[in-house]
């Protein structure tokens, strides 16, 4: 069974059809990519499974269960992790804070408990610290940036305390948006390295975005391409790769004689 | 009925001066996006400036008048140049407590060149009440909304049809498109808040001659948050729409409910409709709710 | 002298005093506050009263605003609240002071979450002109329930006391005052060491991913607005006992934006600015009036210029710190303490 389905997916935002009827399944542990061109409805995906946007149409199942009408906050608590095209860190924090930030819906400090920070909140708060640095920080190899504020940090890094943040949300499934976009070829490298081994080590599923066809076809276990809001073909990547809509989606349709 | 008419016309003609106000808040929003907490201050000056110009230097009221929409204009822009290009990308709170903060050195300025005293201008009109059938207008509020619906209307064809009217809408839709096509779009803001302190001070010179001016004056730009909510932050009409029915409902709740709710109610009547507007339109009534992206 | 930052564990990080350092001058600093009131005159005790309810007020504020990123216009309302709800319940139940102060802010708390609900939706400008509305509102119920609140001419409340410990003049108020403080500013910097706190400032700086990762919109927004109109009840419950009146005149909507002015000039969303903001314009009013003083033994006038030049300087000075130093004074005190962490081996 797959522990990601979109089903008939539509979406319209007013006259204008940004999804129709797209479907497709993530089983565990498995890397899938949505590939397409620039404003094919790529983020709207991931926002729709998100909870950002509501679909008129189309349901989305999480292990088997309904959660297309959850609010955002409820799936992330479920296991539904995200990270953005455009940067969206919390610049007024350090590094370490928006890490444990990713932790929220796992804690349970309430109000009172957080005003007192005695007992409870203060035990949870230390055990957060530890699992933060040990099961994360270390693993995306940044310690040497923890206290430094976010705005303070380079592009790549700040992708790469992103995928941080996502992953101290204690995902199921992790939803990746463009993950090596504006990178240089050594943080492309890195950061494709991370997702295969988060998917080896702790067997989360990845859906991602990208346009970078060499990580693509390095990584993804499966491919699903979309155009004008719809999907077009899918399949392994070197099966879609040589898709003949893929590469007319790409490279625009050649016409006769030309 | 004559009562409710008459409530009804002197609401009207408020509401016309509450339009041309919330015009030089609109002005300045929908150019700059900044939210202009210092227009009833704004609005106060203009007053003192024709005060200043006609019984202090003896000037005639036409020439006072030109001299007021010029020291406006010029105040505006200083004000633009010095304080607000700073602010440009900071966030909503900022911009909103830097007028703020404007509203207060303005405040004490009149305060200190002109005085905490009572002033009233020499009368500008005939004494004689308007008599419109059965219903009768004080002069000062029909002449007043006479001139202020007359600027309205200048502002608005400016706004139309003017080239520079036309440079700030292109601005008001989309800064960076506007600024490609060779718009300037930093002397647009400029000329947008030197409009926006013209159309205010306008309306504080129509208020001064009805009810005198006091630095106090500009607490009732607060009135212009009810009108601009109700007709929308960013849209003229909406300003002049707005205008009316606050200087309505402010009447009619004045007249009406006088007898049977204690205090002020005029003051605050607008306010109450502003909160049920908001409970029900959180982006005003014919604001729009934007796309928001991830 | 302080070097380096050698830890071994993650618990002495996360300490809540995190050196030797820290420990010896916040040890320093409670010494300060209690042989204060023993060498300080009454017009000092009376101002440090003050100065101690602002900064009560002006966290509660800085964490609404500041924090969370809700701008309010109405908080001097709330604290009116805090006011008039103390003043009942002595005058009318006859509660002693003490079971006042929770109380009176668990009725500001009450009314800032049914403003604070229906303001959810709204955004920038329009919570700020909602806000605005609000504190209209209220200030015409203060002035015009004349049966509950005494209209203009307010209510009276008798000297509170502590178990029979009549707090009668500055001298003991101040040893109600500073405790409350140092309770308040202490639970505020611990909120914003666990999840409450970063849930407040991820909703300021962005609002959709917040809830993204899991936060409850609705909810920390109905925390930030409870927590905050709490705090302003209880600097307002303190006010009511210290000046022993209530007046519709003490909560205009000049009071709300004197204390959004407290938080932007000592930093916005930092406790310590609250503090710093809070005793500095308390402070500026008072240095003005003291230089006119000075300049009034020459032109006998120049007092007549204070309350205009206080206006002036009060604008001057929120448009100034904006422009300028838009982190307020907590970033100041931040720079001139890292450049002594280090001194004299700067380099």
């Amino acid at each position: 069974m797959s522990l990601l389905a979109v089903e008939d997916l539509s979406l319209s935002f007013g006259g204008l059809r940004v999804l129709s009827e797209v479907s497709l399944e993530a089983a565990q542990g498995q890397i899938l990519a949505i590939i397409g061109p620039n404003g094919a409805g790529k983020t709207s995906i991931l926002n729709c499974i998100g909870g950002f946007y509501r679909p008129q149409h189309g349901r989305i199942l999480f292990e088997g269960r309904d959660i297309t009408r959850l609010s955002p906050d409820r799936r992330a608590a479920l296991g539904l992790a995200r990270t953005f095209q455009n940067i969206a860190l919390y610049r007024g924090m350090t590094v370490l804070d928006n890490i444990k930030l990713g932790a929220h819906a796992h804690l349970r400090t309430g109000l009172l408990g957080g005003l007192m920070y005695w007992g409870p909140a203060q035990r949870e708060e230390m055990a957060l610290r530890q699992e933060v640095e040990e099961e994360i920080i270390d693993f995306l190899e940044i310690e040497s940036i923890r206290k430094l504020p976010v705005a303070a940090l380079a592009y790549g890094l700040q992708k790469r305390v992103e995928l941080a943040r996502a992953l101290a949300m204690r995902p199921r499934v992790l939803l990746m948006d463009e993950p090596v976009a504006g990178m240089n070829a050594e943080e492309t490298e890195d950061m494709a390295r991370f997702i295969l081994d988060i998917k080896e080590e702790r067997g989360l599923t990845v859906v991602l975005i990208e346009h970078d066809m060499n990580v693509i076809m390095d990584i993804s276990d499966y491919v699903v391409v979309v155009n004008f809001g719809q999907k077009i073909a899918e399949g392994a990547p070197d099966q879609v790769q040589a898709h003949p809509e893929v590469i007319k989606a790409y490279l625009g349709q050649k016409r006769a004689g030309a | 009925m004559s009562f409710f008419l008459e409530l009804v016309a002197n609401g009207v003609a408020v509401g016309g001066v509450y339009a041309l106000i919330a015009l030089g808040f609109v002005l300045i929003y929908k150019a700059t996006s900044i939210i202009n907490f210092a227009t009833g201050e704004f609005m106060m000056i203009g007053a003192y400036f024709f005060y200043t110009f006609m019984v202090l230097l003896g000037l005639p009221a036409v020439p006072a008048f030109i001299l007021v929409m010029a020291c406006s204009a010029l105040l505006g822009l200083v004000v633009e140049r010095a304080i607000l290009r700073h602010m440009l990308g900071q966030p909503t709170i900022s911009i909103i407590m830097v007028t703020i903060g404007l509203s207060s050195i303005l405040l004490g300025l009149a305060e200190l060149i002109w005085t905490s005293d009572f002033k009233s201008f020499p009368p500008l009109f005939p004494r004689a009440p308007v008599i419109i059938g059965e219903v009768v207008i004080r002069s000062n509020f029909f002449w007043g909304f006479i001139i202020a619906m007359a600027a309205v209307a200048a502002f608005a064809l400016l706004f139309k049809y003017a080239k520079v009217g036309v440079a700030m809408r292109a601005t008001a839709d989309d800064q960076m498109a506007a600024f490609s096509m060779g718009i300037n779009v930093r002397s647009m803001f400029t000329v947008a808040w030197a409009m926006g302190a013209i159309a205010a001070a306008l309306g504080g010179l129509i208020i001064g001659n009805i009810g005198g001016i006091q630095p106090n004056l500009g607490h009732l730009g607060l009135t212009i948050f009810p009108v601009v909510i109700l007709g929308g932050l960013d849209s003229i009409a909406g300003a002049v729409v707005g205008g009316f029915i606050v200087g309505i409902v402010e009447n009619l709740a004045g007249g009406y409910l006088h007898d049977y709710v204690r205090g002020d109610v005029k003051e605050l009547a607008p306010f109450v409709v502003l909160v049920l507007i908001l409970l029900i339109k959180p982006y005003g009534l014919f604001g729009k709710q934007e796309i928001e992206r991830l | 002298m302080r070097i380096g930052d050698y830890k071994v564990s993650y618990a002495a990080d996360e300490a809540v005093f995190r050196s030797g350092t820290v420990r010896f001058w916040l040890g320093a600093l409670f010494v300060g506050l209690a042989v204060f009131p023993f060498l300080a005159g009454d017009y000092l005790l009376y101002m440090a009263n003050l100065t101690g309810i602002a900064i009560v007020a002006a966290v509660g504020l800085n964490i609404l605003t500041g924090a969370a990123g809700q701008i309010s216009l109405g908080h001097a309302a709330f604290v009116g609240i805090g006011a008039y709800t103390a003043a009942l319940l002595i005058t009318r139940l006859g509660l002693p002071f003490l079971l006042c102060l929770p109380l009176a802010g668990l009725s500001a708390a009450f009314f800032g979450v049914i403003v604070g609900a229906p303001s959810m939706r709204m955004k920038g400008l329009y919570l700020c002109i909602a806000t605005l509305a609000a504190q209209v509102i209220f200030e015409y119920v203060f002035k015009n329930w004349d049966g509950l609140t005494g209209g203009i001419r307010g209510i009276n409340v008798p000297p509170p006391s502590i178990l029979g410990f009549s707090l009668n003049n500055e001298f003991r108020f101040y040893f109600v005052t500073a405790p409350v403080v140092i309770i308040v500013v202490t639970a505020a910097r611990n909120l914003f060491r666990t999840r409450v706190g970063r849930a407040f400032i991820a909703i300021r700086d962005r609002d959709f991913s917040a809830e993204l990762m899991g936060i409850s919109l609705f909810r920390y927004k109905l925390y930030a607005f409870a927590l905050s109109s709490f705090l302003a009840g209880v600097a307002g419950c303190l006010w009511v006992n210290f000046i022993k009146i209530v007046t519709p005149e003490h909560f205009p909507l000049h009071e709300s934006i004197r204390y959004l002015a407290m938080i932007i000039v000592g930093g916005l969303g930092s406790v310590l600015g609250s503090i710093f903001g809070a005793i500095f314009m308390t402070i500026v009013p008072e240095v003005l009036k003291s230089a006119l003083n000075l300049v009034s033994a020459v032109s006998p006038k120049a007092m007549a210029f204070l309350s205009p030049l206080q206006t002036v300087v009060f604008g001057l000075l929120i448009v100034v710190f904006l422009v300028f130093e838009p982190h307020g004074l907590a970033e100041m005190w931040r720079r001139v303490k890292n450049y002594f962490r280090l001194w004299p081996f700067e380099h």
